[in-house]
């Protein structure tokens, strides 16, 4: 049995943006509420709680996932990405460089999914980014920005990756 | 948030597991088995369920398998969609569970946790369905295999749980479909989902929607395939052998759902046709 808690509390440690944090948890406390109401990582939001709206999304060992679809207890030896450690990312330069923002509550969210989703798919095409963004809810309806801002990314890894290459050669 | 308290584990195999589930029931404990938990999660927060333990399946390194192993494709009841989808393994298992929730969702649900869903579409069962999969359950004694169309979630014993699913090789690259109306956008759940393949020259399909539960009819198939008839009577004469009442709820009338049912028999047929 790699983990358990039987007992009402118990103390875990989450590997949170490249630190190791003490935290203590019920078996039912969800990721969101662990990272907020323990580190008081507030940049995960709650609105939906439902998996609906995305504006909980963290990364879990570079994956996007909703925070409030996942156990704390869950996500011992996982590594957790927040908002927080997002500070000097391309993709938030290109969210701000974009306008990809209006109110900003649902904007955490899609940093973290974008990020993903730029990571993982370098060639990412229309059908692909819609269909990741099909995970995050905004009610300003900023998309057509919120896509502007990840094809910039798109292009720019791109432009680098031709630099290097030519650098090498 | 959820209200109430649970004691979690997570075993490292299915004796585990079992033994786990054995001593939590004994103390008279309500359990679940839990591997993704996205059903578990929301339906804990808003009030439908209350458990006492939960066993999380995702240390159990049969539930995680994903590859072909002679001439069967392994799926573990753990894998996650996003990974069935990536893998490709299963171009109508991939297409189908493609349009299950959103791609975020899709990195925490299980193939397994669809199938066990306590909501009726459980639309991940639909290419197994038309593949002739198999799927293991260990239960207190045994591990045993039952034909997809033999298994029911909720009439699992008290203690066993979906270890893996077991598809032919033979059947992972036939000419295949899925198709999936919604009610507004691309994600959601489906008024009719459909998802068939070509087997000897034979449309096989399996439907999610129409009625309560998902379901394969051979009766239904042999409709589709008598090219003595039109599109049109086909529809007709398979709408009467549906297996209950089309489904008639909030999320789309009842004629509606016939409606759409019918339009998707075309496309099918069509889409069908031209990969033939």
């Amino acid at each position: 049995m790699i983990s358990s808690n039987t007992r009402k509390y118990t103390v875990v440690s989450l590997l949170v943006n490249g630190v190791s944090h003490d935290v203590m948890i019920r078996s039912a406390d969800t990721l969101l509420y662990t990272l907020r109401e323990q580190l008081g990582l507030t940049g995960a939001k709650y609105a939906c709680g439902n998996g609906d709206c995305g504006a909980c999304t963290v990364l879990v060992n570079g994956k996007p996932m909703h925070s409030c679809l996942t156990l704390a207890i869950e996500s011992i030896n996982d590594e957790i990405t927040t908002i927080e450690s997002m500070k000097h990312s391309d993709i938030r330069s290109a969210f701000v460089a974009n306008w990809a923002i209006q109110c900003g509550y649902c904007t955490p969210g899609f940093i973290l999914n974008c990020h993903a989703l730029v990571n993982e798919h370098p060639d990412a095409d229309d059908e692909i980014i819609e269909e990741w963004l099909k995970s995050n809810l905004c009610r300003c309806t900023g998309y057509q920005e919120i896509k502007d801002a990840v094809k910039s990314v798109l292009e720019a890894n791109k432009l680098k990756a031709k630099e290097n290459s030519n650098l090498a050669q | 948030m959820i209200s109430f308290d649970f004691e979690y584990f997570k075993p490292e195999s299915i004796d585990e597991a079992i033994k786990t589930f054995s001593s939590e029931w004994k103390l008279g404990k309500k359990v679940v088995y839990f591997s993704g938990g996205t059903e578990i999660i929301t339906f804990s927060r808003g009030g439908k369920l209350t458990v006492d333990t939960v066993i999380d399946l995702k240390g159990i390194p049969e539930c995680k398998v994903l590859e072909i192993q002679g001439d069967r494709l392994i799926i573990g009841a753990a894998v996650t969609l996003n990974q069935l989808i990536e893998s490709n393994l299963f171009p109508l298992l991939s297409e189908t569970t493609r349009r299950i929730a959103d791609h975020t969702s899709r990195n925490k649900i299980t193939i397994g946790g669809n199938l066990m869903s306590q909501l009726g579409y459980r639309e991940g069962l639909l290419p197994l369905l038309v593949a002739d999969a198999v799927v293991t359950v260990a239960n207190q004694t045994k591990i045993e295999e039952i034909p997809i169309e033999k298994f029911s979630g909720s009439e699992l014993k008290e203690g066993a749980f979906l270890t893996q699913i077991k598809v032919p090789v033979s059947n992972l690259k036939l000419p295949s479909k899925s198709i999936k109306r919604t009610r507004t956008s691309k994600v959601g759940y489906p008024i009719v989902s459909l998802a068939a393949l070509v087997h000897e020259g034979k449309i096989r399909v399996a439907f999610s929607g129409i009625n309560s539960l998902p379901f394969r009819s051979t009766v239904i198939e042999s409709i589709l395939n008598d090219k003595k008839m039109s599109d049109q009577q086909r529809i007709d004469k398979a709408i009467t052998k549906l297996p209950s009442t089309i489904t008639d709820d909030l999320l789309a009338s009842k004629g509606f759902r016939q409606y759409t049912f019918g339009k998707m028999l075309i496309e099918l047929n069509s889409v069908l046709e031209e990969k033939l």
